[in-house]
C-alpha cells in the first residue's frame, strides 16, 4: 500500500487565505501514514493578496511540481481558482470549490462546492475558510468518492491536535472550522 | 528511530549547516533564501552553543562578517538571494583569490519565474566569475547533504564554495530525518599573512596562479562528480541534467518510458565541470540534451558544439522556469516521442495588493496629493505594490529610489518648471543602500522628497528586524539605530516625522516638504507606522481601529476603489455604492479622509466631525 501511493493534489487560493496552513496539515496527515510527501509553495510578494498556488505530491516523486492533466484533485479557496487552475487536473479527478452556487457539472470529474466564507461567517470564525474548506474536502472525497483521498478526518484531527498543542482555544477553533466543512457534506446530501 | 520531518528546503539547509559544524551564519533577507538564517536562528534558540547569527545590514556586510570568521578558522556561512549576491559580489571576487581557512559556504538562492525578484540571473555564472565551485541541488533532501559536501570541498581547496539552491528547492517540503547536531568546538586562529589577507597586485597575480590550480582539481574531485542515473540505458543520445529539473526529468523519463532507453547524468558541480566527465560525454554520443536552470553554464563547458543541444541551439528556452510540463516537451522531442500537448494557464490570476489597513496605501495616497504631477521613484519591499495607486514610477533595485530621485533631478533642473520628485523607500532598505545615495543628493542640492516608509521592520521578506528594532536574529536584545538621526547624520536639514494614519497631517507636511526641496534640496518625511502583520512586534498597537461605513449619499463613484486601492473597499455595481468588507478591513479609518464626498463614516459618529 506505501509502495503504491501516489497522489497529487493542487490548493489554490489568494494571499493571506491560509493556503500553506492546509497544504502544510495535509503533508504532515502524509508523514503520519507513512508515505514521503514532496511540496511546492508561493512565498514572497503574491503572500500579500496575490494567486497563490501549492502543489502537493503525496508518495514517491523527485520533481516538486505537478505537471498540467496530472492532478488527482483540487482544493479551491476562491471560485476562480476552478477555472485558473483546472488545468491541472486529470480527465476523472476531483474538485472542492468555495464558492456560494453549486457547480454544473458538465464533465466526467467531480466538482463539489461549498459556501466555505458564508459557513466562516457563521461560526464566527472569518478567517477559517481554509479548514473549512478542507474538512469539507475531506468529507466529500472520503464519503462520495469510496476514499480517494490518502487521509482522512481523524488524521487531519491529529494533526491539528499536534500542531496546535499547548494552544488550547486555537485549536478549539480550528477543530470547529474543520468538522464545519466535513459536517456540510451531509447537509447538501450529495451522493 | 526519529520521526521523519517536514521541512522547507531552506530548513534543510539550515539543518545541514547546523549538523556540519557552521559557528556562523549571517544572511541579508529576500525571497527565496530567508528562511535559512531564520531557520538556522530557530535551531540556535534550541541549542544555544555559542555561534554567532545575525541579520546583516547589507549581503555585502553579511558577507564580509562571515568571511572573517572563515579567516579565523571557523565553519562560517552566508545567505542571501541572487541578486543580494550583486551586492557582495566585490567581496566574493576578491574572497575567491584570498581562499579561506575554515569550510565558508555561500548560499544565493535563484528565482527562475521570476516569482519574486527582478530578475533571473543565474549564481553559478557569478561562481564561474568568481573562478569558485558552485553545487545546484535538485532537492530540498540533497540541498542538506550538499552542504556537507560543500564544507569539505572548501576545506579541502581552501577556497569560498558556493550552494545554489532555486526556490523550487528552498520552498518546496519534504519529509527529512532528523539530524543529530553536535556541538564540534574549533580551536580559533587567525594566522596574520599579509602576502595573502592583505595581497598587493603582485601577490595577486600569484594568488590568481593558485586559484587556476584549485579549479582544475576541483574539475577531478571525486565527490562532486556527475552521478550516472540510469545505468541500463543505452542510446547514441544521452540528457544531462542538473538542479530542480533533475527532479522534474526524473519523473519525466519514467513516465515516457525512456528510462530504460536515454541513459541520463545528473551533474552535482556545474561548475567547474569535471574534465573526464566531459571528454567521457563527447567521446560517447551523437547528441547530447542540456537541462538546466537558468542560463546554459554546463552546455557552454562541453566543448563539442555540434553534439550539444540546449539553450544555445535554443532546444532549451532561455527566460524562465523550466516547469515540469517544458522539460517533458524538451525531452519527448529529443527522444523523437510524440510530445503530449497540454493548455496551461491561461489566466492570470490575482495581483498582489497591499494589506488593508498597510500604512503605506495612505502614505502612497497623501504623495499623489502633495506631488499630484511628480515622478516617483520607489524600491525594493512590500511598497513596490505602490504601483497599483499609481504612485510608483521606478523600481530598479535595493536603493536605487534615493539615487534615481536624484537622476531625476539633474536630468530635469535646467527645464523652466522642473517637476517635482518624491521618492519613497522602506526602512529596511533604506538602511540597506539608500544612505550613501543620501549623502550624494544633500552635496549635490538635489531637490525631492524622499518618504522613508518606516513601518519597524523588514516586512516582505516575513518580518526580520531593521536596524532600528534593536533585536537579533535569535531574539537577542541589540543596540540600536534610529533613522531621524542617520537622516540628520547624512547632513538633511529637513526631517519630519508623521503616522501616515493621520492623513490630513500627513498631506500637509509633505506639502510642506514639496516646497522646502523646491528651494533648499532634499527634504525627508518618515512615514511611521507599524507593520500590521509584524509577528515580532511586542508593543500594543496605539491606534484603536475604527468602524467604517458607507453611507446612503455613496453614489458608487469609484474614486476609493481606484485611487486608495484598499482590498477592504468593494464597489458593488448593481447598488451603484461600495461595500466594506468586514472580514478584510482592519479599521484604519484613513478611507473616511479619502472619500471626495464624505460618504465613508465613522459608525455611529455624527456625519459633520468628519468633514474637513
Amino acid at each position: 500500500m506505501i509502495g503504491s501511493m501516489k497522489q497529487q493534489i493542487v490548493i489554490s487560493g489568494v494571499g493571506g487565505q491560509g493556503v500553506l496552513f492546509v497544504t502544510r496539515l495535509l503533508a504532515e496527515a502524509a508523514i503520519m501514514r507513512g508515505f514521503s510527501v514532496f511540496t511546492s509553495e508561493t512565498h514572497g510578494m503574491a503572500q500579500r493578496g496575490g494567486t497563490v498556488l501549492s502543489h502537493l505530491k503525496v508518495g514517491n516523486f523527485s520533481s516538486p511540481l505537478i505537471r498540467p492533466a496530472n492532478a488527482d484533485g483540487l482544493l479551491a479557496l476562491k471560485a476562480g481558482g476552478l477555472s485558473q487552475h483546472g488545468f491541472y487536473l486529470k480527465p476523472d479527478a476531483w474538485a472542492a470549490v468555495n464558492r456560494r452556487e453549486a457547480v454544473v457539472q458538465d464533465s466526467e470529474s467531480p466538482v463539489f462546492a461549498v459556501d466555505a466564507d458564508g459557513l466562516a461567517q457563521r461560526i464566527h470564525q472569518p478567517k477559517s475558510v481554509n479548514l473549512i474548506l478542507l474538512g469539507f474536502t475531506v468529507g466529500v472525497v472520503s464519503k462520495a468518492l469510496e476514499n480517494r483521498l490518502f487521509c482522512s478526518f481523524e488524521d487531519l484531527k491529529a494533526v491539528l491536535e499536534k500542531q496546535l498543542a499547548g494552544k488550547k482555544k486555537m485549536l478549539g477553533d480550528a477543530i470547529t472550522a474543520l468538522e464545519t466543512g466535513f459536517n456540510e457534506f451531509e447537509r447538501l446530501n450529495l451522493g | 528511530m526519529i520521526k521523519r520531518k517536514l521541512m522547507l528546503g531552506n530548513e534543510a539547509i539550515a539543518l545541514g549547516l547546523m549538523e556540519n559544524g557552521c559557528t556562523m551564519a549571517t544572511s541579508y533577507p529576500g525571497t527565496p533564501a530567508s528562511e535559512i538564517l531564520a531557520s538556522f536562528a530557530a535551531l540556535q534558540k534550541e541549542e544555544s552553543m555559542p555561534r554567532h547569527v545575525q541579520w546583516a545590514v547589507n549581503e555585502k556586510v553579511a558577507f564580509e562578517i562571515a568571511y572573517a570568521g572563515s579567516m579565523s578558522g571557523l565553519r562560517t556561512a552566508v545567505s542571501m538571494k541572487q541578486v543580494g549576491l550583486n551586492v557582495a559580489s566585490d567581496s566574493l571576487m576578491s574572497a575567491a583569490y584570498l581562499g579561506v581557512t575554515g569550510g565558508f559556504v555561500v548560499i544565493s538562492a535563484d528565482d527562475p519565474g521570476p516569482h519574486s525578484s527582478q530578475t533571473e540571473q543565474d549564481s553559478r555564472l557569478m561562481a564561474m566569475m568568481a573562478k569558485i565551485p558552485v553545487l545546484d541541488p535538485d532537492s530540498p533532501m540533497q540541498a542538506r547533504e550538499m552542504v556537507a559536501t560543500a564544507f569539505e570541498l572548501s576545506e579541502t581547496f581552501e577556497i569560498p564554495v558556493m550552494l545554489r539552491p532555486t526556490t523550487r528547492v528552498c520552498h518546496a517540503r519534504q519529509d527529512i530525518q532528523p539530524g543529530n547536531i553536535q556541538w564540534h568546538p574549533r580551536e580559533i586562529d587567525f594566522q596574520k599573512d599579509p602576502a595573502r589577507w592583505a595581497a598587493t597586485p603582485k601577490f595577486r597575480f600569484h594568488l590568481h596562479q593558485a586559484l587556476e590550480k584549485k579549479l582544475d582539481a576541483i574539475a577531478s574531485y571525486p565527490k562532486t562528480a556527475p552521478v550516472r542515473l540510469n545505468v541500463g540505458a543505452d542510446a547514441s543520445k544521452a540528457v544531462i541534467v542538473s538542479g530542480v529539473a533533475a527532479g522534474h526529468a526524473k519523473e519525466i523519463m519514467k513516465d515516457l518510458n525512456l528510462w530504460d532507453r536515454i541513459p541520463m547524468y545528473q551533474v552535482l558541480q556545474p561548475f567547474p565541470l569535471h574534465g573526464d566527465f566531459v571528454s567521457h560525454m563527447i567521446d560517447t554520443y551523437d547528441e547530447i540534451l542540456v537541462v538546466e536552470e537558468t542560463t546554459g553554464i554546463i552546455e557552454m563547458q562541453l566543448a563539442d558544439r555540434h553534439r550539444i543541444k540546449g539553450k544555445l541551439t535554443r532546444s532549451v528556452p532561455r527566460v524562465g522556469e523550466l516547469l515540469p510540463e517544458t522539460v517533458e516537451k524538451i525531452i519527448s522531442e529529443f527522444a523523437g516521442v510524440d510530445p503530449v500537448e497540454i493548455d496551461g494557464a491561461s489566466d492570470p490570476g490575482v495581483r498582489p495588493t497591499l494589506c488593508a489597513g498597510c500604512p503605506h496605501r495612505a502614505a502612497f495616497f497623501a504623495i499623489k496629493k502633495a506631488a499630484p504631477k511628480g515622478i516617483y521613484p520607489s524600491d525594493i519591499g512590500c511598497y513596490t505594490l505602490g504601483l497599483n495607486l499609481g504612485a510608483v514610477d521606478t523600481v530598479l533595485c535595493m536603493g536605487a529610489a534615493v539615487s534615481q530621485a536624484a537622476g531625476f533631478y539633474h536630468a530635469f533642473k535646467n527645464e523652466k518648471k522642473p517637476p517635482d520628485i518624491v521618492a519613497t523607500i522602506g526602512d529596511s532598505t533604506f538602511f540597506h543602500a539608500g544612505v550613501p545615495a543620501l549623502i550624494d543628493a544633500v552635496v549635490q542640492k538635489v531637490s525631492f522628497v524622499l518618504v522613508i516608509l518606516d513601518n519597524r521592520t523588514t516586512a516582505m521578506t516575513g518580518n526580520q528586524p531593521t536596524p532600528a528594532v534593536g533585536m537579533g536574529a535569535v531574539g537577542e536584545s541589540l543596540n540600536s539605530v534610529e533613522i531621524e538621526a542617520l537622516v540628520e547624520g547624512c547632513g538633511v536639514k529637513f526631517c519630519r516625522v508623521e503616522d501616515p494614519y493621520n492623513l490630513n497631517e500627513f498631506i500637509s507636511l509633505l506639502k510642506d516638504a514639496v516646497k522646502y526641496s523646491r528651494e533648499h534640496g532634499p527634504a525627508v518625511v518618515i512615514s511611521r507606522h507599524p507593520c500590521l502583520i509584524d509577528r515580532l512586534r511586542k508593543e500594543k498597537p496605539a491606534h484603536q481601529p475604527v468602524k467604517v461605513e458607507v453611507s446612503d449619499e455613496c453614489d458608487g463613484c469609484g474614486f476609493c476603489v481606484d485611487h486608495f486601492e484598499c482590498p477592504a473597499l468593494v464597489l458593488n455595481e448593481a447598488a451603484d455604492q461600495v461595500d466594506i468588507d468586514p472580514i478584510l478591513c482592519n479599521g484604519c479609518g484613513v478611507c473616511i479622509c479619502v472619500c471626495p464626498k464624505n460618504s465613508i463614516k465613522e459608525k455611529g459618529k455624527d456625519h459633520s466631525e468628519n468633514t474637513k
